[in-house]
């Protein structure tokens, strides 16, 4: 995106308003440009020496501005304080006017034959009676550069020159001639140069030898002589010493040669537009008569309007919103009538000559958007899928546990009623577990309160697998609840089971560590409701010592303890086990 | 050393005939030599042969006669050449000498044992057993004659012990002095920077590797992973479906399933006995429910029955999960509408034997969609769209009886390796008596489909007991061993 830099105080003395930063930045927000960097000139000076001095009191300030790379009437202080003059609704859209001159006294640009070899394209334009101060003949000079750089691709495509026209005399030529036949005192130099000589000497010049390929290996370079044979500019190189323009400048005769002749007319479109602001007749521009060797000739500049036809569903439908088109079009500088050809349902705009960028329907709708606010238009949420995030953070813990090293086991909810609370040592205090009334075997009688059974028959069942056993599943478990409607709940367990020549113990609680690490949760000293802490319990189901709960946020979650010897025997283990089993539902929120 | 030894050996000589002779004449223990031995033969340094060896050896007892005397001999000087009482004897020697002094004395006739009294038949004894003892023990076995072998051998004096020594002879890869062979790179070798002349045991290609010690995820719930991606991509949400526990309401009377009906048997369900009934329903809801169960409406005549709330009330453990279904259209209905496309994989219960294809419980894949306008060729479509992204693309549908879709389509697949149509899944579209009492719009129909998770499980990982894949008897080797579920992937 190209930045253009401004003098803060010059900007908001044309805008007519003293802004705050923020309420600048507010007002470039909603028109689609940003304010990049605030500094001074010295600053900048002195951050390319790489200078470390007091910033002073008394330095201007510099606002550097990001805009569209396809705005190019807002590459100068001029275009942008049009522009957001009209959109903050203080100016009119102007109105460009190319000056009505006889054809007989309109000035002429003879076009030779050989620039076909070279660069083809010639378009011109006068600007009478202008009045340059500093500031204006520095915006004129900066948007010249911001232009080649720009859409001119680096004076590849476009190359301007500006010259002081009563310095030289109509008709001009643009001709293509061998370098060796053109002579002259190029810009900033006091003698006469052979154009050959010349390319030679510019090797050595910073800012000119970039441009020095475009023409070089060529024949024959292309040259723009006035009827006394002075050499206005040696495009897209130089221009003439002669014809330079000063402050002093009352009639500026300005030439866009080109490779690309759309983007020739764009480029001389902007110079002539901007700055016709500051001649005698506001807005008004001379044309030049571009004549070919074949007879054929245009008149330059073409600042016709483009008309467009847009039907308001298609502004409306696409924002998703009614709204006023015509007045929001005008706050954009694009005017808009009601079409006469349809049945009042369409706006024909005319897109003014400032506008390149317009070139569909859609171009004129994101305008109606952006006059209107991006952030007013109400929302519409298009359908989409909202996930169950207690599966999700279920899923990714399951995952985090086997790569711990842990396999995932499956086992039923359905269990006896021993199993879930004798054979655990554990009592029911009748106030958790839902019971079947009609089970077809003892193996149906509850709902599994607790994982605990399911991973203990597991490794009861699997005591021929290879030592340590290391298992875990991630399931629902149910329990009463008389808030709910039923009467019951599901709650999601996580429990993880060790087995092997020792207990254990301490991978477990590694465990417990490592899923408190995973959920982001810090482990926080005994009390502190913050994080997660472990504090010594006395479970009837695990080894009295070994064995403590999980406290997290100030909430009993779980436990973890090496699983007491009875209970193994109970269920056929030979081996020592370590088991750990926490409510995962509170774990995030 | 032994390991020089053997090798600068065979540098000079063919052959060691014998390990053990090698061993003692070097006099390094066999044991060691053996060790060597075997490391030199797996580097195929030497080419060893197995010799089997017997040798005799003293046993315990043999051994305390080479010290103390043969018993026979000790009891022969026991006796004084004036004779003595057998009383007096016995307490002169002790017990076992006694014994086998007698026998083998009066075999040898050297005692006269009288009655009362025990007297020398000759004047002095020579201890054999004793020298032939000794000389066994010297390892001079060749000087002992067969008789007096299989004598001491009988006596259990003497035992034949059997050992193993090697002959060896340079093996194919055989050097005077061993290279040593590295078996992994280590630090040190690349701190010492020697790796470079490094020469690496054989590695044994066509054993496995060692057995990893990662984690490893369930296979049913992998394939519920893969499933859960294909509803995703094909626009549905997840249903919330922990609950398990139920209300008949939701779970039958709400799907238009009468009470009457087979399902709703305690054969089949399991009908609670804490937390016993619901007490909360939507009143004005259950209300239109009833009335389309006895008399119908909506265009329809109903069961004509009298349908009693307590029947509704009964609390289950929901025995499909098209009660989470039933409850979230009923949601739909109370807001202005929006198609939805509802997706669960959950646990559902059934009041069934287990055998070898059916639990108590098992998982129900379900899905549904719900907007304006469904046909039965969407309901088809997408029922092709789903199973093709399970791998079945050859689909064909059975009329069959739903108390709660009409109409009501069983789903078979052809299965290839079968060579057969196989029934996969059931589908229909819900009833306008479930879908009208619940508030939703006329024009609103919904098209759903339900299978098991456990089915097509095991097909893919042919597995062909459900109880090798799912609950606590299921090998732990079963559930490291399985593959990615590929599923939808392909």
């Amino acid at each position: 995106m190209p930045t253009v830099s401004v003098g803060r105080d010059r900007l908001f003395a044309a805008l007519g308003k003293n802004y705050t930063q923020e309420e600048f930045e507010e007002l470039c927000f909603d028109f689609g440009i940003e304010l990049d960097d605030v500094t001074t000139e010295k600053a900048i000076i002195r951050k390319e020496k790489h200078l470390e001095e007091e910033t002073e009191e008394d330095e201007e300030v510099i606002y550097k501005i990001e805009v569209p790379a396809n705005r190019y009437d807002l590459l100068c202080l001029e275009g942008l304080v049009q522009a957001l003059r009209i959109f903050i609704g203080i100016d009119e859209i102007p109105k460009y006017t190319v000056s009505n001159i006889p054809s007989e006294s309109m000035l002429k640009m003879h076009v030779k034959p050989e620039t076909s070899l070279i660069r083809p394209f010639i378009v011109c334009a006068v600007l009478r009676g202008i009045t340059f101060d500093e500031v204006r003949y520095n915006s004129f000079i900066d948007l010249q550069d911001r232009l080649h750089q720009n859409i001119c691709r680096r004076r590849t495509l476009v190359a301007i020159g500006t010259h002081d026209l009563d310095t030289i005399q109509a008709p001009f030529t643009y001709e293509a001639l061998p370098p060796y036949e053109i002579n002259f005192v190029p810009l900033k130099q006091v003698k006469s140069f052979r154009a050959d000589q010349l390319m030679e000497f510019y090797k050595s010049d910073l800012k000119l030898k970039k441009f020095l390929h475009i023409i070089e290996s060529s024949p024959v370079f292309p040259v723009i002589y006035d009827c006394n044979r002075t050499v206005l500019s040696l495009p897209p190189i130089i221009n003439g010493a002669h014809s330079a323009i000063s402050l002093k400048t009352k009639n500026v005769f300005i030439e866009c040669t080109a490779t690309d002749l759309t983007k020739a007319k764009i480029v001389l479109n902007t110079m002539v537009t901007m700055f016709s602001v500051y001649c005698e007749r506001k807005f008004h521009v001379e044309p030049v008569e571009v004549v070919y060797s074949d007879g054929k000739s245009s008149v330059y500049p073409d600042l016709s309007v483009f008309s467009l036809e847009v039907p308001l569903s298609y502004i409306t439908g696409s924002i998703g919103a009614s709204l006023e088109v015509s007045s929001l079009l005008n706050k954009m500088q694009l005017r808009a009538e009601k079409s006469v050809s349809r049945d009042g349902n369409s706006i024909v705009v005319s897109v003014p000559p400032t506008r390149s960028d317009v070139l569909h329907a859609c171009d004129v709708m994101e305008d109606v958007a952006i006059a209107y606010g991006f952030n007013k238009i109400p929302k519409t949420k298009p359908a989409s899928l909202k996930p169950i995030a207690l599966n999700q953070i279920s899923d990714l813990l399951r995952l985090e546990i086997a790569m711990n090293g842990f396999t995932e086991v499956l086992t039923w909810i359905l269990c006896s009623y021993k199993e879930n609370f004798s054979m655990l040592n554990r009592k029911d205090d009748k106030s958790t577990a839902v019971i079947i009334g009609n089970p077809r075997s003892s193996d149906f009688e509850i709902v599994r309160t607790s994982l605990m059974p399911g991973i203990l028959k597991t490794v009861g069942h699997n005591k021929d697998h290879p030592k340590p056993i290391k298992i875990f599943e991630v399931g629902d478990v149910a329990v009463l609840d008389e808030a709910k409607d039923v009467g019951a709940k599901n709650q999601r367990h996580l429990a993880a089971l060790y087995c092997g020549a020792n207990s254990g113990f301490e991978l477990i609680h590694c465990l417990v560590d490592r899923i408190m690490e995973v959920v982001g949760t810090p482990f926080v000293p005994i009390g502190d409701n913050s994080g997660y802490y472990i504090k010594r319990s006395d479970e009837p189901e695990f080894l009295l010592g070994r064995q403590a709960n999980i406290i997290f946020r100030g909430n009993h979650i779980g436990t973890f303890g090496i699983v007491n010897p009875e209970v193994l025997i109970i269920f056929d283990i030979p081996d020592p086990c370590s088991f750990v089993e926490l409510n995962i539902e509170s774990l995030w929120s | 050393m032994a390991e020089d030894a053997i090798l600068g050996f065979l540098e000079k000589n063919e052959k060691i005939a014998d390990s053990g002779k090698f061993a003692s004449n070097i006099g390094i223990d066999h044991n060691e030599i053996v060790n060597v031995i075997k490391s030199l033969h797996g580097f195929r340094l030497v080419d060893a042969e197995d010799i089997k060896r017997e040798k005799w050896v003293l046993t315990d007892e043999g051994k305390s006669y080479t010290v103390a005397g043969s018993p026979e001999v000790q009891l022969f000087l026991a006796v004084p050449p004036e004779g003595i009482s057998r009383e007096e004897l016995q307490k002169k020697v002790d017990p076992s000498v006694y014994k086998i002094g007698c026998s083998q004395a009066i075999k040898n006739k050297w005692l006269e044992m009288g009655k009362a009294q025990v007297s020398r038949k000759v004047q002095q004894v020579e201890d054999q057993v004793k020298d032939l003892l000794l000389r066994i023990q010297d390892g001079e076995v060749h000087a002992v004659d067969q008789g007096d072998i299989d004598a001491l051998k009988k006596r259990k004096l003497i035992a034949l012990q059997t050992w193993k020594s090697y002959s060896l002879t340079k093996g194919p890869n055989y050097a005077p002095k061993r290279k040593k062979v590295a078996t992994d790179l280590t630090r040190e070798h690349l701190q010492r920077g020697d790796w470079k002349d490094l020469e690496f045991k054989e590695y044994n290609f066509s054993a496995k590797g060692q057995p990893a010690e990662g984690g490893h995820l369930h296979p049913l719930l992998k394939v519920r992973k893969q499933l859960q991606m294909i509803f995703l991509q094909m626009g549905f949400e997840e249903m919330p479906t922990n609950n398990f526990v139920e209300s008949s309401f939701w779970n039958f009377d709400a799907l238009f399933q009468p009470q009457q009906h087979p399902a709703r048997d305690s054969h089949d369900t399991f009908f609670l006995q804490v937390p016993s009934t619901t007490k909360k329903l939507p009143e004005d809801y259950v209300e239109r429910v009833k009335r389309v169960h006895e008399s119908g409406g909506y265009g329809s005549r109903g069961y004509g029955y009298d349908w009693k709330r307590e029947e509704a009330n009964k609390n289950l453990l929901r025995t499909h999960t098209t009660a989470v279904s039933s409850r979230m259209l009923y949601l739909l209905a109370q807001k202005p509408f929006a198609p939805k496309k509802y997706f669960s994989i959950d646990r559902v219960f059934r009041n069934e034997a287990v055998d070898r294809t059916h639990l108590a419980e098992f998982h129900q894949i379900e899905g549904l969609v719900c907007d304006r306008g469904l046909t039965l060729g969407d309901l088809i479509g997408v029922l092709h769209d789903f199973f093709s992204r399970l791998g079945m693309s050859k689909l064909r549908f059975k009329p069959a009886y739903n108390p709660y879709t009409e109409p009501s389509m069983e789903i078979f697949s052809y299965h290839e390796g079968f060579k057969k149509w196989v029934e996969i899944g059931n589908s229909g579209m819900f009833r306008p008596e479930m879908l009208l009492p619940m508030g939703l719009p006329e024009d609103v129909r919904v098209i759903a489909w339900g299978l098991s998770l456990e089915r097509p499980t095991m097909i893919l990982y042919g597995i062909d007991n459900i109880r090798d894949l799912f609950g606590h008897k299921v090998d732990l080797s079963l559930i490291k061993r399985n593959p990615i579920c590929r599923l939808g992937v392909d």
